[in-house]
């Protein structure tokens, strides 16, 4: 018989709290997922908005990620939470006050790393660009972003672990999530120490988790540029098979091109 | 075709051009030889709009490269006037800059595509027919880093040729290959300059090559032309000692 890990069934204190903790972390999730669609949303444009040719542009860019590197997370939520009704008479709902305090602070640092990606795509491809008569809207679209993808993905998991335990911060104005609830638990009385560790299990795997996912899309990513792998983007017209390795796997890959004319062994045919 | 007038080009307090003047024949094939840092590449990038003018004026086919009329008045030239002109003028780089995020074939056909409009099938095939003129009709499919360096040059090539420029800049475009590489590509421009009516600029340290190329040859020391004149002339009995004293040097080397 398998039990789920919500269950109530479950013995002692892990009966007690895990039916609530399952509730938190569904919250917390929600909070993180909305949170990072929101960075990422921001953190694109503004990443390139921070490298425009006009000064006022980037002015626009510089003053949003100063501002919201700069000032804490909580009361970034006060005030968009306790603060913006007494000015605007607004009252935004308390998970969608919280996506939104993440989701501009993460993109601010998103910002960041966008920017330090394009910056880092090498000058002779902007210049094959420009040569080859490209728009500058093309040049970005087609030429520098997917390179500059690649290496916006480490920097980018980092920030969504980052905004992962900064959701527990939307506790204090009482969303419930998985930290609400283990305090709510240890509260009435539950084993503290056995919460607390469920606590950190749990923020571990779903960091874990994005980490995994992250990778993924990194390895995607890199046989997209040709760093590991045969094929560039008309994926759907064509599927390679995945490179053969030679039986014994001492070769080392980069030495297969004797010479200008030799015919492709792993081409499609 | 082309013309320098008094340009001058300065990085910072470097002065790599100065008051450079010299004009390129439509058809004409050129060569531009000199020691390193003499300013050849340079003269390409400003032809590429790579790079802007400090002072002077370059004109191609008759327009103004850094400046456009508005009414009766010269303006600082904006982007759609750029174009119009780069529309022009294709250019092969040493270290190839292929996109390493398309394929072969989508390496010739993005920019027809995308910078002149031609429906992705017609770009397909004129695409597959440069290839097979370059040799690698069979490499349409892979991805660019399983190419070497001469087979990558070959795909450079004929994704310049795709938008069909009139005018064609080669920056030493055989240096960062492998000696045996070097011919194949060599033969190739041979090729692509004796058939055609483009315009060619070629900066190289290959003298058999410039020779068989070029209807003349430009050498330059310290941003200044000191000889002009055709191949046979100036390879066989250089009027000047620098140009005698540069061809010696890389015969040596
Ligand atoms: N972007 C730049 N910034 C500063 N100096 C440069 C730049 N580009 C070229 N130079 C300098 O200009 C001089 C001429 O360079 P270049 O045109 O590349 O010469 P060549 O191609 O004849 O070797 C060199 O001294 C080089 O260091
Ligand atoms: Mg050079």
């Amino acid at each position: 018989m398998t039990i789920s890990p919500c269950s109530a069934e479950l013995p002692g204190t892990f009966g007690e709290a895990m039916p609530f903790l399952c509730k938190g972390a569904v919250i917390t999730l929600q909070a993180t997922l909305g949170g990072s669609v929101l960075a990422i949303a921001i953190a694109l444009p503004v990443g390139l908005m921070a490298m425009s040719h006009r000064g006022a542009v980037r002015a626009v860019a510089r003053v949003y990620m100063e501002f919201f590197r700069g000032t804490s997370v909580l009361v970034q939520l006060f005030w968009l939470y306790y603060a913006m009704p007494i000015l605007t008479g607004f009252q935004l709902d308390k998970s969608f006050a919280g996506i939104l305090a993440l989701g501009l602070n993460l993109g601010a640092y998103g910002s960041e790393v966008v920017r330090g990606a394009v910056r880092s795509v090498s000058r002779g491809q902007r210049e094959a660009a420009i040569a080859l008569n490209f728009s500058p809207y093309h040049r970005m679209r087609y030429v520098i972003l997917p390179q500059a993808f690649i290496g916006m993905i480490p920097p980018m998991n980092n920030l969504l672990i980052e905004l992962l335990k900064a959701t527990s911060l939307l506790s204090v104005i009482t969303v419930a999530d998985l930290t609400y609830q283990g305090r709510l638990l240890v509260n009435s009385g539950s084993d503290q120490l056995i919460v607390f560790a469920l606590l950190l299990l749990i923020y571990f795997l779903f960091s874990y988790l994005i980490t995994l996912i992250m990778r993924f899309v990194e390895g995607r990513a890199a046989r997209m540029v040709g760093r590991d792998g045969p094929q560039g983007r008309p994926r759907r017209a064509w599927r390679s098979p995945r490179p053969r390795r030679p039986v014994p796997s001492v070769e080392i890959p980069s030495v297969e091109i004797p010479s200008a004319e030799t015919p492709s062994v792993e081409g499609a045919r | 075709m082309i013309r320098f007038d008094k340009v001058v080009k300065r990085f910072g307090d470097l002065t790599v051009l100065r008051e450079l003047d010299f004009h390129v024949r439509p058809g004409e094939r050129v060569t531009l030889i000199g020691p390193s840092g003499s300013g050849k590449t340079t003269i390409l990038r400003l032809l590429m709009t790579l790079e802007r003018v400090t002072s002077g004026t370059i004109d191609v086919d008759g327009q103004c490269l850094s400046h456009m009329k508005r009414g009766d008045r010269l303006v600082p030239a904006d982007e759609r006037h750029l174009r119009r002109i780069r529309k022009k003028i294709g250019m092969v780089f040493q270290q190839f800059n292929l996109f390493p995020n398309m394929n072969v074939l989508r390496n010739i056909t993005e920019a027809p595509v995308r910078s002149l409009g031609v429906p992705r099938e017609q770009a397909e095939e004129k695409a597959r027919e440069l290839l097979e003129m370059v040799g690698l009709a069979d490499k349409a499919l892979e991805h660019p880093s399983r190419l070497s360096g001469g087979q990558q040059q070959r795909v450079a090539i004929a994704r310049a040729l795709a938008m069909e420029p009139e005018v064609l800049l080669l920056d030493e475009v055989t240096s960062a290959l492998d000696p045996e590489l070097v011919s194949g590509v060599q033969d190739l421009l041979r090729d692509i300059a004796h058939r055609g009516d483009l315009t060619l600029l070629c900066v190289t340290h290959e003298m058999r090559f410039a020779k068989d190329i070029s209807h003349r040859v430009l050498m330059f020391d310290q941003g200044r032309i000191v000889e002009d004149g055709p191949p046979e002339q100036i390879f066989s009995e250089p009027a000047h000692q620098r140009t005698r004293e540069f061809l010696q040097a890389v015969l040596d080397a």
